[in-house]
């Protein structure tokens, strides 16, 4: 966005707005995205729908928090490194605070016998909902039907979960099998192209 | 010192935990539970269960977790720092690249690789959260297996796979009932 474009109290907007979609959004990255789309494209008119588009697809790819990746796309595109510095300030300030406070609390918290109960009732809710996670993502694996992905989802779950493999290697080196990939079929589509 | 290994150790968590979410939870048990020994695996779920139900990246609540039981809030602060530093300059070096050239290809192609592998990582985690849900301290036998918490999973997995519903919803409901089943019966 160019300087002259920028209203007035423009910064303070950009960190407000990313320190709130921070604050009240549960659920983690998925569910930041849709909401950073309504209020930057829909309600400020700052990004483009179609850039929109790009910038998350560069922010899922990328590592680390898918929240916190948009946020810093966003605030470069809006206003360069200091915008991204704003961004990520806003965006990691509510989850530091929160915990911090929680964290404070924590051995009080859990000394209680009544917390501990609702802790052991919730912990097999978390279990259910990583399964779920696991079973969508998994079935979505299965339904691309590529051999590829589905060995490499059998492997990796036996390296990691039985053997113990480094997860940083496995990591680097699914990402190098699939760069491999990506360009054995591209260099197959350029001959059959020829 | 600390600080040093507290930042290392968010760093690596945050520089190989692609796909968001649940993607840094193998990663934060390795480094918290198995390397460092800062919290134990009844902690860590803990943690896991506590950033379900606040607002924030699982990897950023539990750096801030962390931090501050190992450092206070200088330590909380070192670790959120070294968790999103990969971030910033890995996404503004992509973002230069892609509005140079707007050729996501190859990184298209190592995503496409990762994704089945994060997907084994995660199912990975959560079996050892499995684990320790149905025998409370994860020491497996048959006596010390915990029936309602059977239940409860299998009832909140299918709540969640029938209706989709909010995840908080379904971990508020089972809250609820913990405190039902476990405190006054």
């Amino acid at each position: 966005m160019k300087r002259e474009n920028r209203e007035k109290g423009f910064f303070l907007k950009l960190f407000w707005s990313t320190f709130t979609l921070s604050a009240f959004t549960f659920g983690g990255g998925y569910v930041i995205i849709p909401l950073m789309r309504k209020k930057f494209v829909e309600q400020y008119h700052w990004i483009e729908e179609e850039e929109m588009l790009d910038l998350t697809a560069i922010a899922q790819s990328s590592p680390g928090a898918i929240a916190v990746n948009a946020s810093i796309l966003i605030g470069y595109r809006l206003a360069g490194i200091p915008g991204a510095l704003l961004t990520i300030l806003g965006t990691v300030l509510p989850p530091l605070i929160i915990l911090s406070i929680i964290s404070l609390f924590y051995q009080a918290f859990r000394d209680s016998q009544a917390v501990s109960a609702v802790m052991k009732g919730m912990q097999a809710g978390v279990a259910a909902v990583i399964a779920d996670v696991v079973l969508t993502m998994g079935i979505n694996v299965f339904r691309e039907k590529k051999a590829l992905p589905i060995l490499i989802m059998f492997a990796v779950f036996i390296a990691s979960y039985f053997f113990n493999v480094n997860i940083i290697l496995i990591v680097v080196l699914c990402g190098l099998i699939g760069v491999i990939d990506a360009l054995i079929g591209e260099k197959r589509r350029k001959e059959r192209g020829v | 010192m600390i600080y040093l290994q507290l930042f290392w150790s968010f760093f690596q968590i945050g520089l190989f935990s692609i796909g968001g979410g649940y993607a840094a939870m193998p990663l934060i048990q390795k480094q918290v539970v198995d390397l460092n020994h800062w919290l134990s695996m009844g902690e860590f779920v803990d943690i896991i269960t506590i950033s379900q139900m606040t607002p924030g990246p699982i990897a950023i609540n539990s750096a801030t977790f962390v931090g501050i039981r190992i450092g206070g809030i200088g330590g909380a602060l070192v670790a959120t720092f070294g968790c999103v530093l990969p971030s910033c300059i890995i996404v503004l070096t992509i973002a230069y690249f892609y509005y140079k050239y707007r050729q996501l290809s190859l990184i298209q192609g190592a995503l496409s690789g990762l994704r089945p592998a994060v997907v084994s990582l995660i199912a990975s985690a959560g079996v050892s959260i499995l684990l320790l849900t149905f025998w409370d301290g994860g020491v497996i036998s048959l006596s010390g297996f915990d029936v309602v918490a059977l239940c409860l999973f299998a009832a909140a997995l299918f709540i969640l796979r029938k209706w989709k519903p909010n995840p908080i919803l379904v971990m508020a409901l089972c809250g609820v009932a913990g405190f039902l089943l476990y405190y006054l019966l």
